[in-house]
């Protein structure tokens, strides 16, 4: 069986500064996997060139995705495909309503995959179904693309458009920065309700609070650009009583 | 990433240059000989047929026209224009005349039909049934110097309405013509409205009545064929008391390597409690990827809201013309008056806009809305030149302003530069203005999410410009939705 994704001995480097010196890790299908690791270790980076973000240089290795090379292809390319990246910090959109771009979204992507576009009943049906199901009321989906929404808002807004674009591989960006118990209570709701055995999440964060609510297979940590160690869900509790101190010295 | 730099390519190479209305129609035309002088004057009022009086006022305006300059004021650079290196008139041959659209010449129906405009008596004509209740629009089309077409000339005469081209106006209608031609923008206005009054060959001219509602949308098309060939066109509105009307003006050209000249005047009156709605999509040729060619929109326009209650609307979208000068302004004269003004002024490659509007409070009461959006991209500049001011006497004279501008790209520029004068204690005037970039975060956001490169600047201009596409009639707001997109190909790279 191919894996999902594969990232091979990958070397990033931003302007002159190499950040990723040769990472390795293989997701499968239906698994859940979180990275975690102090700041600069590399995690974001590594979304972001899974992703496609302009400003990083691949200098060695390949990322694998569904046994196609995936560093060929263009951003949106990869989304259609079904790479979706969950933000961080969703940027907000003046002008364009969260409803209007979720459909012009959802519309590019099947295109892309050669497939026809939503109707308007059908997407609002589908859009109303999964808005409820995470707690967003239509009124937000009216609104501006993030404009004025809460922490807890875009993040919602983020867990909504993975599940309108099914996507097989799932990136969660530190998805627990900026929110409350409750607030993360509802999107990792949103997450798990979508955890099935074709689709794979790379969970990346610092706190091992986001992975009690979205339960992970296996656990990396990443220091100075390597995965420096892998192992079970237990590896995240060990993390939080014992620090990433010990890793960074393993790293050097 | 080859795939990237290959798409940056491809990009570059189509730009600016894909204007797609950069055919050229060929037909035989009739011309004035070259040059300006008191005998092009004369040809041109010969060749309308026009009474002395009209010849008087041209002649009058050359010779002022003579002792003026060209202005400099403006944020704009351009080559000296040779104004003797121009044809000020141009007709196409065989010229008679025309008693209905199947008498036009074919190539020039052809040429409307690819633009898309809707000549639409050409379908009732041929039997083609429309849906109930769909907007119908009443057309003037004007190529080069001259009207060829107005459509639903009956009907719009059943309501009382005059829509007609303005030479036939100054022969049919010249006690009104008289009487409003050249009070709102006088003949000594400034050095273009002025060349224009003098040489302006044809245009629309719409009256309506007192208490008429206008029971269509009047619409004109402006296209300049020929080579080295001015167009001076000239627009008078008038609604009478109580009346209202909505006016859609679009425009293009052929591209051409040299600069052609176009110096509009369009002048708007509104009596007590009328409303005139005058809404523009520009989309003269814009020069190509490096600058060369493309028209030269040298525009004069003003309303004047003569009564009281009375109300002028602007609605623009500049995409086109290599340099565009252009302030539709409102003279609020009567008490209770509003002007409104929304823009959106996009400019790309080597395009060159300063635009904007004047506001001027005289009448009490008066109210005043600015929204204008500014969009520079590729190497361009883009400049809001706004002018709101209040009279002593226009006692709680009130104006809002909001200028924003979005930039794309590093290589160029937006300017905003606002002239305010109060000059009563009881007036508010309110001004905001932003500035912002499309950010690689935003831009990458969207193609995460499937859209391409395109698709997401689309979007976010889109969502930029919202609130002034909304104030466009229907079939113009779809129309300039794409426009937007089309003028902005190849701004990312």
């Amino acid at each position: 069986m191919t894996a999902l994704l594969e990232v091979k001995d990958l070397q990033v480097r931003v302007e002159d500064r190499e950040i990723l010196h040769g990472l390795t890790m293989t997701v499968n299908g239906g698994e859940v996997h979180a990275i975690m690791g102090p700041n600069g270790s590399g995690k974001s980076t590594l979304s972001h060139v899974i992703a496609g973000k302009p400003g990083y240089e691949v200098t060695g290795g390949e990322i694998l995705f569904k046994g196609e090379d995936l560093l060929e292809m263009e951003p949106d390319e990869r989304a259609a495909k079904g790479v979706f990246l969950a933000f961080q910090y969703p940027v907000e959109i003046p002008g364009v309503t969260t409803m209007n771009f979720l459909r012009t979204a959802v519309n590019a992507q099947r295109k892309a995959r050669g497939e026809s576009e939503y109707l308007v009943p059908d997407f609002l049906r589908k859009v109303r179904e999964v808005a409820a199901s995470l707690n967003i009321p239509m009124d937000m989906l009216k609104r501006g693309v993030n404009v004025g929404f809460s922490g807890g808002e875009k993040k919602r807004n983020e867990v909504l458009q993975m599940a309108l674009f099914q996507p097989s591989l799932c990136i969660l960006d530190e998805m627990d920065s900026g929110l409350d118990i409750d607030a993360l209570r509802v999107a990792a709701d949103g997450v798990n309700a979508l955890r099935s055995p074709d689709r794979a999440m790379v969970v990346i964060t610092h706190y091992q609070r986001l992975l009690n609510y979205i339960v992970p297979d296996h656990v990396h940590v990443m220091s100075k650009g390597r995965v420096v160690k892998s192992g079970g869900k237990e590896l995240a509790l060990e993390l939080e009583e014992s620090g990433y101190a010990q890793y960074e010295d393993a790293a050097a | 990433m080859a795939a990237v730099q290959e798409t940056v390519d491809r990009v570059r190479q189509i730009d600016v240059d894909q204007y797609r209305y950069g055919f050229e129609t060929i037909i035989e035309s009739e011309k004035a000989p070259k040059g300006l002088s008191e005998d092009t004057v004369r040809y041109i009022s010969a060749k309308k047929n026009e009474p002395a009086w009209m010849l008087e006022w041209r002649l009058e305006a050359y010779r002022r026209w003579l002792t003026m300059e060209e202005p400099k004021w403006a944020r704009v650079e351009y080559p000296k224009i040779d104004f003797q290196d121009l044809y000020y008139y141009s007709a196409p041959k065989p010229k008679k005349t025309i008693g209905s659209i199947d008498e036009i010449d074919p190539e020039i129906l052809e040429t409307y039909k690819k633009l898309g405009i809707p000549l639409r008596e050409i379908e009732a004509l041929e039997g083609v049934v429309r849906p109930e209740g769909e907007r119908r629009i009443a057309v003037d089309a004007v190529f080069d110097s001259v009207s060829v077409a107005t459509t639903f000339q009956k009907e719009l005469k059943q309501a009382g309405v005059i829509f007609m081209p303005i030479s036939e106006a100054i022969r049919e209608h010249p006690d009104l013509v008289k009487q409003y031609l050249g009070t709102v923008v006088p003949t000594s206005d400034n050095f273009y409205a002025t060349l224009n009054s003098a040489v302006f060959s044809d245009g629309s001219f719409v009256y309506v009545p007192p208490g008429v509602r206008c029971p269509m949308e009047l619409s004109t098309y402006f296209r300049i064929n020929e080579r080295n060939t001015g167009q001076f066109e000239r627009t008078l509105i008038i609604a009478d008391k109580g009346a209202y009307v909505s006016y859609l003006e679009g425009c293009t050209a052929p591209q051409r390597d040299e600069n052609q000249l176009h110096a509009a005047v369009v002048e708007l009156v509104t009596h007590d409690d009328a409303e005139i709605k005058y809404s523009t999509v520009q989309n003269w040729y814009p020069g190509n990827s490096e600058g060369k060619g493309g028209i030269y929109n040298f525009v004069t326009k003003r309303g004047d809201c003569r009564g009281d209650r009375s109300k002028i609307s602007w609605t623009q979208v500049e995409t086109g013309s290599a340099i565009t000068w252009k302030y539709p302004s409102c003279i609020l004269r009567g008490d209770n008056s509003r002007g409104e003004f929304y823009s959106i002024a996009i400019s790309n490659g080597y395009q060159q806009v300063d635009s904007g509007t004047k506001m001027i409070h005289l009448g009490k009461n008066t109210t005043s809305r600015i929204i204008s959006k500014g969009i520079a991209a590729g190497k361009s500049q883009n400049t809001y030149r706004g002018l709101v001011t209040a009279h002593r006497k226009a006692t709680n004279a009130r104006n809002f302003t909001a200028c924003d501008s979005l930039l794309i790209g590093d290589q160029c520029g937006a300017h905003t530069v606002p002239y305010i004068e109060a000059k009563n204690a009881s007036t508010l005037f309110e001004h905001e203005a932003t500035t912002s970039k499309i950010s690689e975060d935003v831009l990458f956001y969207c193609v995460q999410r499937g859209l391409s490169q395109e698709e997401a600047v689309g979007l976010v201009v889109n969502g930029f410009v919202k609130d002034v596409l909304q104030q466009l009639p229907m079939e113009f707001a779809v129309e300039a939705q794409k426009l937007i997109s089309i003028s902005l190909e190849g701004s990312v790279g």
